[in-house]
């Protein structure tokens, strides 16, 4: 676990740069997390990030590629339009949430 | 009568061992079984069928006789559970009612799954590695193959035996050498992941495997569709594979009553506590094996493990009393890398496969994440194993936990 400044506070997060407190994110970050991967965030991502962000509240784990299909109803190649190439490990990374576990 | 009824769905491996291992402890319990035929397949055994080592009689046993006289077996398909009425709707309208439920009805291929799969392709120039009508066909396939190129793809996670497939390619590659077959071919791996494996040390080293006997590695792809006509896998990002002969695995699934059930995840697995495998539905279910969406590897050496820590936790859990012991995720698997080769990865939920020794620190005698003949020799005498230690429930000399001795440390292997 170590300490990154951005936005100008103090965020948790791990080994690989995934934010480890859920409150540490806020859209703003999201914004900054998105640049660190090249993104640049529309009203679309957004949606994305929420559903990401509520489904983890409620289920206690990040959402995998095919819950965010089915159950969020995004289809998967518009995932790979917004998130390109690695969709799974980039919408958990913006979205503040561990990546998806599962991939074992 | 006050006689409690355990049922267990699914006599696979989990089911098999679990059914042995608890009507000993539950004298006054009446355990039962239900599947929905009595064709126990060794399932680890489907790889070697494509270059001829086993034959397909080798692999399947009946079920019955792995399950002690006194499990009562009922051959159905189980239709649905009623978690509130505590009943298990067989097809064909019978009913059965549990003091406690076990599901172990496993993980299957679901071809039907990725669109255009079961095209005009499907066991003709396209095989599934994960049946065992598959990995026959694919026998015939293999051996008039001339030349080509030859993919064998991963639809995406998570599967049974994650590793199989990256065997069979390190086997083809051995076995079209040692036919002559391999400089007219081009092999190529493709999968969803980033690398060859799931976590960075093994992926790494597997990596490198493929690198050095020439095998193209493929990743983050996610296959979108398969156009069987021009001969493409497409995915979801439009890249294209192009392939002569397509050997995939298709998305695995748990079975289908456990998403009609409501106890499932989006691939129909059951939702357990990874420490426990009970439901979080339901107090009074369980799911042990490939059926539980446990974050680990699907394998039958986890679901030995998996068991171990069950049995205790459930006679507890019969007895009124907390469940204290936590499954961690062990799982211990053993590759194939071709000409008599193999290596061994050992991890569980928190560490990853490391280099060391196994299960002896410094002597092994199997070396961890380094080819050896000895770790082949040990997947072969797995089948032993499987069929007269693992299924009776006979206890095997290795811990469940997983160990950190004999392991070297990351640091230390950087
Ligand atoms: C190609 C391949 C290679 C493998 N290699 C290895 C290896 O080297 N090492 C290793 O440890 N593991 C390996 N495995 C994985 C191993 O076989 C499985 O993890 C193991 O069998 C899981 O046991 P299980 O009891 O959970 O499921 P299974 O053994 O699959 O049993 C599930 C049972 O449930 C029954 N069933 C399912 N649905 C229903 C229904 N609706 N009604 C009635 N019955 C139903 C089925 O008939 C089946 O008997 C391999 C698997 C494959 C496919």
């Amino acid at each position: 676990m170590t300490i990154a400044q951005m936005d100008g506070r103090e965020i948790h997060v791990d080994q690989e740069g995934f934010v480890t407190e859920y409150d540490d994110w806020d859209p703003d970050l999201a914004d900054l997390l998105a640049t660190n991967i090249g993104l640049e965030l529309t009203r679309r991502h957004r949606e994305v990030l929420e559903f990401l962000r509520q489904d983890y509240r409620q289920q206690g784990e990040t959402p995998t590629l095919r819950r965010v299909t089915a159950v969020g109803g995004f289809p998967t190649r518009e995932l790979f339009r917004l998130f390109p190439k690695k969709p799974a490990k980039k919408m958990s990374y913006v979205a503040g949430l561990p990546k998806p576990v599962g991939c074992v | 009568m006050n006689e409690r009824r355990l049922v267990i769905l699914g006599g696979g491996t989990a089911g098999t061992m679990v059914a042995n291992r608890l009507h000993r402890e539950l004298r006054d319990w009446t355990v039962v079984v239900v599947d929905r035929d009595d064709e126990h397949h060794y399932q680890p055994g489907y790889l070697f069928v494509p270059f001829g080592t086993y034959e397909p009689q080798d692999l399947v046993r009946s079920r019955r006789k792995f399950l002690d006289d006194a499990v009562e077996v009922v051959y159905a398909e189980v239709d649905r559970v009623d978690p509130e009425a505590s009943m298990v709707h067989l097809q064909g309208g019978r009913e059965l009612g549990y003091d406690q439920l076990i599901i172990a009805t496993g993980t299957h291929p679901d071809p039907g799954e990725t669109p255009g799969m079961l095209g005009s392709g499907w066991n003709d120039t396209v095989f599934d590695l994960y049946t065992l009508d598959g990995a026959r066909r694919l026998a015939d396939a293999l051996e008039s193959w001339t030349g080509g190129r030859l993919v064998v793809q991963v639809c995406e996670m998570p599967i049974k035996c994650p590793v199989a497939a990256l065997e069979f390619a390190f086997l083809a590659d051995a076995h079209l050498r040692r036919t002559g077959r391999r400089s007219a071919t081009e092999l190529v791996y493709v999968t969803p992941l980033d690398g060859a494996f799931t976590k960075p040390i093994a992926s790494r080293e597997l990596g490198t495997k493929l690198a050095e006997r020439d095998i193209e590695l493929e990743a983050d792809f996610m296959v979108d569709v398969i156009d069987e006509d021009r001969r493409v896998i497409v995915s979801y990002d439009e890249r294209e594979v192009p392939y002569d002969l397509l050997v995939t695995v298709p998305v695995n699934r748990g079975a289908a009553f456990v998403g009609r059930s409501g106890l499932g995840d989006e691939l129909d697995h059951v939702r357990v506590d990874p420490a426990t495998m009970q439901s979080t539905a339901a107090g009074n279910i369980f799911a042990i094996g490939d059926a539980a969406n446990l974050p680990t590897s699907k394998a039958g050496s986890v679901a030995h493990f998996a068991v171990d820590v069950f049995v205790d936790n459930f006679l507890d859990h019969v007895a009124g009393r907390r469940m204290d012991r936590e499954f961690d995720g062990h799982a211990n698997c053993f590759i194939e890398t071709g000409d008599g080769k193999a290596m061994m990865i050992d991890f569980n939920y928190h560490t990853q496969p490391l280099s060391g020794a196994y299960p002896l620190p410094g002597v092994g005698p199997f070396r961890l994440l380094e080819e050896s003949r000895i770790n082949h020799a040990g997947k072969l005498a797995f089948r032993w194993l499987y069929w007269h230690m693992l299924l009776p429930g006979r206890p095997l000399p290795l811990a469940s936990e997983m160990s950190m001795r004999g392991k070297v440390p990351e640091e230390v292997n950087a």
